[in-house]
């Protein structure tokens, strides 16, 4: 029994679609604050999404998707500087970075493991360099203001914000979820598993690696363009290596190489912080030592929630999910009387 | 023109050591040819050659007549399939998965990113296609499982089925009975010999193996490898009989 659509195109949007309203509604009922950090997650969603499908899916460890974030977020200001037009400015971003992840794309491709984790650390580093060098562009350490034009109508600033981006987070998942489910997917995870076979098999591996990072980089670009246009600045502080190390955590605590992983990874990164955040508040602790406590506390639960899933559930939050909920989706099998009779079915 | 694949006068280096030296060989259409020699004879060596992964300091190679410098990724789309030593599966798909990789995608990128019905039927059909072919080899109902969870002789099945999927015109084997039982040789033997003209066009077969009772069974010409040299070729029953072979195997002096 069938209750989605076989065309993949219609059920992941009718799938969007309900999520969609789901949070459409939701945000009338949130504070704006709980908004705000519902359009956060969703900006995070867009880059942990893309994360996912590169590491987990085609085995691709990227140690700079803070600094591919952060080439989004700063083309977004500086477009908004100079033009003003929202849409332009965020596929402005998800270009500047799908240019920037294809550069590093080609070269992580001719690169394996650690020597490819180092080559993004290394682009990852370099964000704060690169804003100080050309500071009269970027501004250095200040960053930049991002201008935006006010909500339409008498809506609120932070729920037009979720508005935003959520929907497109939606986006990035449903175009996600359609190219892992065709063959690009297979050929992704077919490269992940054993590149010599994966050659024979008529795929062109390095190929398939600089598709995988180009298209991990444009989510990414999307997820910083949001950031920057929710916190309505950019600065290299906000873009820096600890970003890249927490959208990675994320995504393993989510369930490497799963979307829907991606999403408990982006809620993680907006609401383990809260939670840090009023276990600091419940210690009452001198305002000096709070503020040093906050500072290290998320980091050190992200760090401790890390090892314990990777005990407990090394599939991540969503292995674990489906593990208990015994609901798989398998690929479905041509209708009986168009399946072949085996051999052993014959005898 | 020469159909199927030529080898001719192929010489391949390894520093000082000579893997391949001065080798031709022919695997026309329909012909099953096998490659058997001691250890180190430059049986795999011969395979790398032919699939892009070693280029040969000398000599030449031609498919259906046309020069050729193998790319292994480029195999694929002129009918060369391989399968590797022991399984060589992808270890996250299942067999079926492993088997529709094997096969001949349509679909471009941007109809797969829009989940087109371009791409969707695409799917289906490569879908239909590894079923059948599962079928054909005896592994249909270990579709959905992963390689690690299949016993080992249903691990070479669908790596056969695999290679297949992509309908190749020349197929290379690599070890096909390695670590079978009797049974199950019979029945690769079964499947071998039926290859050609199983979709209606002849399909050369080169198979590098050391199980000798399946290579005699099995291949219309031998070729015996001794150090990178070819030392007989022929019938099975010729190079069985040549006392050169029997040397290169048992180190008999003449």
């Amino acid at each position: 029994m069938r209750v989605l659509p076989g065309n993949t195109l219609l059920r992941h949007l009718l799938i969007a679609a309900a999520g969609g309203a789901a949070l459409w509604a939701l945000t009338y009922q949130l504070e704006l604050y709980r908004d705000y950090q519902l359009a956060t997650a969703a900006a995070y969603l867009c880059a942990t999404a893309g994360l996912t499908v590169l590491t987990g899916l085609n085995g691709q460890l990227s140690l700079g998707h803070g600094a591919l974030m952060a080439v989004g977020a700063y083309t977004v200001a500086l477009s908004q500087d100079k033009w003003g037009i929202l849409s332009l400015s965020l596929a402005l971003g998800v270009l500047a970075a799908l240019a920037a992840g294809l550069v590093i794309g080609l070269a992580a491709a001719r690169l394996r493991g650690p020597y490819l984790a180092g080559v993004t650390l290394a682009v990852a580093v370099a964000v704060p360099a690169v804003t100080t060098t050309w500071s009269s562009v970027f501004n250095s350490d200040q960053g930049l203001p991002v201008a935006l034009d006010p909500p339409p109508g008498t809506l609120a600033l932070e729920q037009w914000q979720a508005w935003l981006a959520v929907g497109c987070a939606l986006g990035v998942l449903v175009l996600l979820a359609n190219l892992t489910r065709s063959r690009f997917g297979r050929d992704f995870r077919a490269v992940r598993d054993d590149e010599t076979a994966a050659r024979l098999a008529g795929i062109d591996v390095a190929r398939t690696q600089v598709l995988a990072f180009v298209v991990s980089a444009a989510g990414a670009g999307l997820g910083g363009g949001l950031l920057a246009v929710l916190t309505q600045s950019v600065s290299p502080g906000a873009y820096a290596l600890s970003l890249s190390l927490y959208l990675l955590m994320a995504v393993v605590v989510g369930g490497l190489g799963s979307l829907a992983g991606a999403v408990w990874g982006a809620l993680l990164l907006v609401f383990l912080p809260d939670l840090t955040h009023q276990l600091t508040v419940g210690l009452a602790l001198s305002p000096g030592a709070a503020q040093r406590v906050e500072g290290n506390l998320p980091l050190a639960v992200f760090g401790l929630t890390l090892v314990i899933v990777m005990i407990a559930a090394p599939g991540g939050l969503q292995g674990l999910l489906r593990k208990l909920v015994p609901f798989r989706t398998i690929t479905p099998l041509p209708k009986s009387e168009e399946r072949p009779v085996s051999d052993a079915q014959r005898t | 023109m020469d159909a199927g694949l030529t080898l001719d006068g192929v010489g391949v280096r390894f520093g000082g050591l000579v893997a391949l030296d001065d080798v031709s060989l022919r695997v026309p259409p329909g012909r099953i040819v096998g490659v058997i020699g001691p250890n180190g004879a430059g049986k795999t060596t011969l395979f790398n050659v032919v699939c892009g992964f070693v280029r040969p300091a000398a000599g030449s190679l031609a498919f259906d007549g046309k020069p050729m410098r193998p790319k292994a990724h480029r195999l694929h789309e002129r009918g060369i399939a391989r399968t590797l030593q022991g399984v060589g599966l992808f270890g996250g798909l299942t067999a079926l998965e492993n088997v529709m990789t094997g096969g001949r995608p349509r679909a471009g990128f941007v109809s797969a990113l829009l989940g087109a019905p371009r791409s969707d039927s695409d799917e289906r059909r490569l879908r239909n296609e590894a079923y059948a072919l599962l079928a054909e080899v005896g592994a249909a109902d270990y579709a959905h499982a992963l390689p690690a969870t299949l016993p080992y002789a249903i691990g070479k099945k669908v790596a056969l089925a695999r290679a297949l999927a992509a309908r190749p015109r020349l197929l290379l084997l690599d070890e096909p009975a390695g670590g079978l039982g009797a049974d199950d040789i019979a029945e690769l033997a079964g499947h071998v010999r039926g290859l050609s003209g199983r979709d209606g066009r002849p399909c050369g077969v080169l198979l590098v193996e050391h199980h000798m009772d399946f290579v005699m069974d099995v291949c219309d010409e031998v070729v015996a490898l001794d150090f990178g040299r070819v030392i007989a070729t022929g019938a099975p029953a010729e190079v069985r009989a040549d006392p050169a072979v029997a040397e290169a195997y048992l180190g008999v002096e003449p």
